[in-house]
């Protein structure tokens, strides 16, 4: 198991969190405003897992007052990342960075290796999510699996049973993998019917691609129908948030050349991405790339035409629908996804959005901005805090009535979808998961529909 | 120490005691800038006889206890003492009872500010006392300290909001001081003796808090000026013209840029001076004086005076106005806040003298605060690693300190002395009422093991 090439672990280059600029250390002025929007203080009340205890931390290890311990590096972990903090903080910390080098620091000093969890960072950081088409492949064994009648086989013989402990509650969420992915449904370059105006390229993502690819789809119709010119390169290597995110920033930076060297930035208006995860990390190529010449200046380029779906159409003025509203008024919810409104703060857009479907209502649930659990691999990580944080959202959700939740984000979207299966009895009624691009996409067609018959 | 803490695992268990460098750490300051210590554990206390038993072991072992709620404070009253204990109070966080029919509620002593407030606000009643971190900081902390906030000037400081108290005194005993009764003249008022005391004299575990009825209007207004003291003269006429707003803000240029950065609440950014003004009560009252001050700042010179025209509008300037501390920490690394305040006559001419010491020092000062109850937070941006700076910053709040003290002004008007002002509160108070304090102190606690150093200097016993 050790034959795999794990992260660098090099004991000669310099620990990251003192070759950091020690001002955005010094930026926390430890006010305690962030410990409110923290879910995992809420949780525990305890200082180590809030904000300002985690950069005390940091700061303490950059100061060679407490050394980098595994305990540490379990609180890095225990960290959602939802940057919740960064939109509490008035002083304008730089979380997302002081983590991610953390992180990174962690992974450098091996702290938290065993040959378990080696392996599983190795499979999905450096194998599966850096190959676009054995990821594909892998998605398409698990389609087999899942409607190919291997799953069911699998829980009739009672075999999730032998699955290690920590994985058995997971085999039912994996996400259900669509039967057609992102290029076999969007032609490298779409054109709109009328004039085009803008020229677009929409980013694929890597879950999205497997599990969500009809988010894609309806990506690039509202896109083509404001005039959009869409691109959408077929096979897109995976943007590297995921590596980011999980200390792994070689992998990070060298997914961002590959499709940097792909997707030109000068060639296009806007950069566009649906999933709220990876387009907080794609916004942050400029800086990641900020001091590798060959690419520097088109990564810069790339952060500044980046946008995510709903700010674009907002942006450029999207058109309302003028569909029919259907006989009863749909009740919809809206959760942000954490990338999207802390890490991006795009946050009026999307409701924007939902607010110009015909017959839709938009009811506001509770905790809107409040962590769901997914947090890229935390579900997988710290599964208990996970569903604990699944719960406390679906029980936000229900309570809206509301029969849509929408939210932008593939991780949000399978969370939600997992803990609504689970609390929604057959009493009750269901309520559907979507993205709010689906729904306006949806108004689009209705829109058309009922401009046929009329015509 | 080892049979201290095996003593307090066994009665509050291993998640209510930490002791682990990882765990502690993050426990070694408060919201003050540079101060830290680090210390021996951290134990967590989920009702009175808890703290009453942690007080008595630690006594017995001589060990110094700190309290703490959220650690928010802005004096370095709850940073822990060497070789000390901090007893954190946030689990014990039930709001206890709210009566409608005498208008109170009680609370433990780590029921956030805010829940206080929404709890009261739910049943059509109003709690006042605001400060900046209310959204985290604890009630008990805001007794410890006797936090002030916005709505100072109409509605006084948090003092003025607990009739009645439960206190855990050195020794472990517990005790009510006060009650429900608006009239109370039996014995000495030792409640008052134990708000503000910042954990010296015993542990606040409960209190007991007066509301108000909600009032039915409120209106903000918000008025940019071109300089400091037009805004200073518009408030001398708000005031002359016996109108007292609930809030009468004040934040300078610097404070208002960094204000906006963080909170994007369409604050003018070419201002001198903003002032940020609201009434309450009435509603024919308010729309009345809302029309008399907007007239008045008009009269003064203001440039503009926008009307929130919705509660939302209102609240995100009130809490834009609460982050101002911390969104001054954009500036420079290191911010600390003062906290001197002057009758309310010699706030002008105070903001002027601290705009001198800047110069004089070669310092970079903002200054915001409530002009309407003569409180102002000058604060300085600095660098704490660059200590001929710091030592310009010492000298310049030496400075501060002999300009308030000539005006007749105090130290803290709401942060409390801590250890940040301990060193000039001898001269303010003179020696008899500074002997006084000692002597109140060795009385309640003579063993000095509650929050020791702070206020003052332990005595040599």
């Amino acid at each position: 198991m050790n034959a795999h090439p794990s992260p660098a672990r090099n004991a000669a280059s310099p620990n990251l969190l003192k070759s950091l600029d020690y001002s955005i250390l010094q930026q926390c002025i430890h006010c305690g405003m962030c410990l409110p929007a923290c879910p995992t203080y809420a949780e525990t009340k305890q200082e180590r897992n809030s904000p300002r205890g985690r950069i005390a931390l940091m700061r303490a290890i950059a100061d060679d007052e407490l050394p980098l311990t595994k305990a540490f590096g379990e609180e890095m972990a225990y960290c959602l990342g939802c940057l919740a903090c960064t939109t509490a903080c008035p002083a304008g910390v730089n979380y997302a960075e002081l983590l991610e080098t953390a992180r990174a620091e962690v992974e450098r000093q091996g702290v938290l290796a065993s040959p378990k969890r080696d392996f599983f960072r190795w499979l999905f950081l450096r194998i599966l999510f850096t190959r676009p088409r054995l990821l594909r492949f892998a998605g398409r064994l698990l389609r087999f699996w899942q409607v190919g009648g291997g799953q069911t086989v699998f829980r009739k013989l009672g075999l999730p049973a032998w699955l290690p402990a920590g994985l058995r509650p997971l085999e039912p969420q994996a996400p259900a993998v669509q039967a057609r992915f992102s290029h076999q449904l969007i032609n490298p370059v779409e054109w709109p019917a009328g004039v085009i105006r803008h020229r677009v390229v929409v980013l694929t993502g890597c879950v999205q691609d497997l599990a969500f690819s009809h988010i894609n789809r309806a990506t690039v119709d509202v896109l083509l129908a404001n005039a959009c010119e869409v691109h959408t390169p077929p096979v897109q290597p995976c943007c590297g948030s995921l590596h980011a995110h999980n200390g792994d920033n070689a992998s990070a930076r060298l997914l961002a050349r590959r499709l940097l060297d792909q997707i030109d930035p000068f060639a296009f208006d806007a950069i566009l991405s649906n999933a709220g995860g990876c387009g907080s990390h794609l916004r942050a190529y400029g800086h990641l790339l900020h001091d590798e010449p060959a690419y520097a200046a088109r990564a810069a380029e790339w952060s500044r035409k980046l946008r995510d779906i709903h700010e674009y159409l907002v942006e450029i003025g999207f058109r309302p629908p003028q569909g029919p509203a259907p006989g009863e008024p749909l009740a919809v919810t809206y959760h942000e996804s954490c990338h999207l409104c802390h890490g991006q703060k795009i946050s009026a857009q999307p409701r924007a959005i939902l607010r110009t479907i015909p017959g839709m209502e938009l009811r506001e649930c509770a905790e809107a901005q409040w962590c769901c659990g997914s947090a890229g691999l935390y579900n997988f990580t710290q599964p208990e805090t996970s569903a604990r944080l699944q719960e406390r959202k679906v029980g936000h959700v229900l309570a809206t009535g509301a029969s849509l939740v929408a939210t932008a984000n593939p991780g949000c979207h399978l969370q939600l979808e997992n803990g609504l299966r689970s609390r929604v009895t057959s009493a009750g009624p269901s309520v559907q998961v979507s993205h709010p691009v689906e729904l306006l996409a949806a108004a689009y067609r209705a829109e058309n529909a009922a401009n046929r018959t009329q015509g | 120490m080892e049979t201290l803490l095996s003593s307090l695992i066994t009665r509050l268990g291993t998640h209510n005691v930490l002791t682990a460098p990882e765990d502690i750490l993050p426990y070694g300051f408060d919201g003050t800038a540079v101060l830290k210590q680090r210390p021996v554990a951290v134990v967590f206390a989920r009702d009175a006889q808890e703290v009453s038993f942690v007080l008595k072991l630690a006594r017995s072992h001589r060990v110094p206890v700190v309290t703490r709620g959220s650690g928010t404070g802005l004096s370095g009253g709850s940073v822990p003492v060497a070789g000390g204990l901090v007893l954190c109070l946030v689990k014990m966080d039930r709001i206890l009872e709210l009566d409608a029919k005498n208008l109170t509620l009680r609370a433990e002593a780590g029921v956030i500010t805010q829940q206080v407030y929404d709890a009261a606000d739910a049943a059509g009643l109003f709690y006042p006392p605001d400060p900046g971190s209310m959204k985290i900081s604890t009630i008990g902390g805001n007794v410890a300290e006797n936090s002030g906030g916005l709505r100072g000037l109409k509605y006084g400081v948090t003092r003025d909001y607990v009739i009645g108290m439960e206190v855990v005194l050195a020794d472990g005993s517990l005790c009510w001081l006060g009650g429900k009764c608006v009239k109370d003249v039996a014995g000495y008022n030792l409640r008052d003796l134990f708000i503000g005391s910042e954990g010296t004299l015993g542990v606040v575990t409960q209190v007991l808090l007066k509301l108000l009825p909600k009032p039915a209007a409120r209106q903000t207004l918000l008025a940019t000026f071109a300089q400091m003291d037009a805004a200073a003269e518009a408030v001398s006429s708000i005031i002359a013209a016996r109108i007292i707003p609930c809030t009468l803000e004040f934040l300078d240029r610097k404070t208002i840029h960094c204000v906006e950065d963080f909170a994007k609440v369409g604050l003018p950014r070419d201002a001198g001076a903003i002032l940020l003004i609201e009434t309450d009560g009435h509603p024919a009252a308010v729309a009345d004086e809302a029309v008399r001050i907007e007239a008045l700042c008009h009269a003064h010179g203001a440039s503009s005076v926008r009307r929130a025209t919705t509660a939302a509008e209102a609240a995100a300037l009130a809490t834009a106005r609460r982050s101002a501390f911390s969104a001054l920490a954009r500036l420079r690394p290191t911010t600390i806040l003062e906290d001197v305040t002057v009758p309310r006559s010699e706030l002008a001419g105070m903001i002027r003298a601290v705009e001198g010491i800047a110069l004089k020092h070669n310092l970079n000062i903002a200054t915001f605060g409530h002009f309407g109850d003569g409180n102002l937070h000058p604060t300085i941006l600095t660098d704490e690693r660059d200590t001929a700076e710091m030592h310009r910053v010492e000298l310049a709040f030496a400075d501060i300190v002999d300009e308030t003290l000539k005006r007749g002004g105090t130290l803290t008007g709401e942060h409390g002395v801590g250890l940040a002002k301990k060193a000039f509160l001898r001269r303010q108070l003179g020696d008899a009422s500074y002997d006084l304090l000692r002597l109140v102190k060795r009385a309640l606690d003579p063993d000095g093991l509650l929050n020791p150093g702070k206020i003052f200097d332990q005595a040599a016993r």
